[in-house]
């Protein structure tokens, strides 16, 4: 199948930090907005619809947020949906944007929203809502505990130490510390990660993202308006998505279809995206990748998703020095990841946002020298609900 | 200039019903101190916690299978940290594949010395043999079993 080419022509993200007090929750919508107007060129008249990313509404505490999001991104008199896949529902917000675009319906699309999760005191509360009440609620899950019970499946399976998952949080802030948009821009050491107080088990502390408040803003448009229009692009060349069943306690025992260690429906949702993209050799086509990873062991069996690495491989690849800025091969996370940022409804989004400026030449001091080829990943639900992207230049 | 915040709680009810499946498989915990699984009639899985529908063949699930009491560890955790509305720490749970299933139930480990992560990861490692244990007590929850290391 041929797809029409949709470019990314503008990009914005806010300053993330734990709390916004300086702005409610349109105005941090709003900050990102204007930013990707003013790097579009565009003003809001030019946007013809608007595709608003938002994850569970417990999070930020307005039930049916959109309501009041939708003027921070100029949604009046226009088209407006709101999408929501959990922690991919900013990925699943620029693939919403891009089927604008590509079924021919529009041409300029602006997909845009912002979380403030520094002003939710419970956040695992909110999250261990997300299992069902009849069989899992009474039971202290959360997305800690859940990826927890991953770390050991995959220790089991592959070997992973604390001192891997050490590695993960070391190599990540000090590629935050050199990102000015980043939450957490300390640098720290594998000693310092170890020290810190155990969380849930073998995540501690410094294994897991904080909580983000900030807001993010793309702007999509098709090949014709851009050639017509003389505006410069990236472009999304593949992408993906895929679901995985529900129950955690499938993915384990026997004749499971996926282990809950490793991220197969990741790996599918990858490999959808490649073959659109017409990528063959993923470790020596691609220069950068930022995959959703909130918890440090969780880069593991993403890198290995991704195809960057074999099952159980990418430990041992750590280890060696490979994944960090500098290092020959793909480049994991430049941007720190989700590990130092993560503001929910739009993390999957800033993941997409940092490739694109990557390929585009413009991340700053995180760019990846020369990258011309950029994959991004988004996770959501109980390791539920995937979306994965190729962005070129 | 001065920044001014509001503090706000949702406490808001519901009165879930469970449906037919999961009703049976309560009633059988509280009144008999059995857990039951339900059969994909296309794969011969068991499913626990029971389904009415199969995830992988999508087919209606046709009879019941007794399974347990005792199970192999499949995966755990040890939460160290409070959260709140969640259970006072330290505390480990995870999930049991029981004999005669195919799936892992949730479900608390007791039982374990939790003072040193080390050591009660050591306790709870994949595949350990487990045996599940009643409340004496029962309301009809996952509540009213857990289980300990043999």
């Amino acid at each position: 199948m041929k797809f029409p080419r949709v470019g990314i022509i503008g990009i914005g993200q806010s300053r993330f930090q734990r709390r916004r007090d300086d702005a409610s929750y349109p105005d941090l919508v709003r900050e990102a907005v204007v930013i990707a107007l003013r790097d579009a060129g565009l003003d809001f008249d030019a946007i013809q619809a608007v595709v608003y990313s938002l994850s569970p509404d417990a999070m930020v505490g307005i039930g049916n947020a959109e309501r009041t999001g939708v003027d921070a991104v100029g949604g009046r008199s226009k088209p407006f949906l709101r999408i929501n896949t959990g922690g991919a529902t900013g990925i699943s917000s620029v693939e919403a944007a891009w089927y604008h675009v590509a079924s021919g319906a529009f041409d300029v699309v602006l997909t845009a929203g912002a979380d403030k999760v520094g002003e939710c005191g419970d956040s695992q509360t909110v999250l261990n809502k997300i299992w069902d009440p009849t069989y899992e609620r009474e039971l202290p899950l959360g997305t800690i505990n859940m990826l927890a019970m991953s770390a050991v499946r995959y220790i089991h399976q592959h070997g992973m130490t604390q001192q891997d998952m050490a590695k993960v949080v070391v190599k990540n802030r000090l590629h935050a510390s050199k990102n000015k948009h980043a939450h957490l821009r300390t640098v720290t050491t594998e000693e310092e990660v170890l020290a810190s107080r155990m969380v849930s088990y073998p995540i501690k502390l410094f294994d897991c993202c904080p909580q983000s408040s900030g807001g993010c803003a793309m702007v999509l448009a098709s090949e014709d308006y851009i050639l017509k229009n003389h505006l410069e692009a990236v472009w999304i060349t593949g992408l993906g998505h895929c679901s995985e069943t529900y129950y955690m306690g499938d993915r384990m025992g026997r004749g499971f279809t996926a282990d809950h260690g490793d991220a197969h429906a990741l790996g599918r949702s990858f490999d959808r995206a490649f073959r659109m993209a017409g990528l063959t050799d993923p470790r020596r086509q691609v220069d950068v990748a930022e995959l959703y990873a909130p918890f440090s062991n969780t880069e593991f069996h993403s890198i290995e998703a991704a195809r960057l690495a074999g099952l159980g491989e990418s430990p041992a690849m750590l280890r060696e020095g490979q994944f960090h800025l500098g290092a020959p091969g793909p480049v994991v996370n430049p941007s720190g990841g989700t590990l130092c940022t993560n503001a929910i409804a739009v993390t999957a989004m800033v993941r997409v946002a940092e490739i694109a400026l990557q390929v585009w030449g413009r991340a700053g001091e995180h760019q990846v020298p020369g990258a011309k080829l950029g994959i991004a990943s988004g996770n959501g639900g109980d390791h539920q609900f995937f979306g994965t992207m190729v962005v070129e230049a | 200039m001065e920044l001014l915040s509001r503090k706000e709680a949702w406490n808001i009810t519901y009165t879930h019903a469970l449906g037919e499946t999961a009703s049976h498989f309560f009633v059988q915990i509280r009144d008999q101190a059995k857990l039951y699984g339900r059969r994909d009639p296309k794969s011969g899985r068991v499913l626990v916690p029971p389904r009415a529908f199969s995830d992988q063949s999508l087919e209606p699930t046709t009879d019941w299978v007794e399974v347990g009491p005792g199970g192999q560890i499949e995966a755990f955790t040890i939460v160290y940290d409070k959260f709140n509305g969640l259970p006072d720490p330290p505390y480990a749970f995870g999930y049991v594949m029981l004999d005669g299933a195919d799936t892992g139930l949730g479900g608390f480990f007791r039982g374990i010395d939790l003072s040193d992560s080390g050591a009660a990861a050591e306790q709870l490692r994949i595949g350990r043999r487990v045996k599940t244990v009643f409340a004496d007590q029962r309301t009809g929850s996952v509540l009213d079993f857990w289980f300990e290391p043999i």
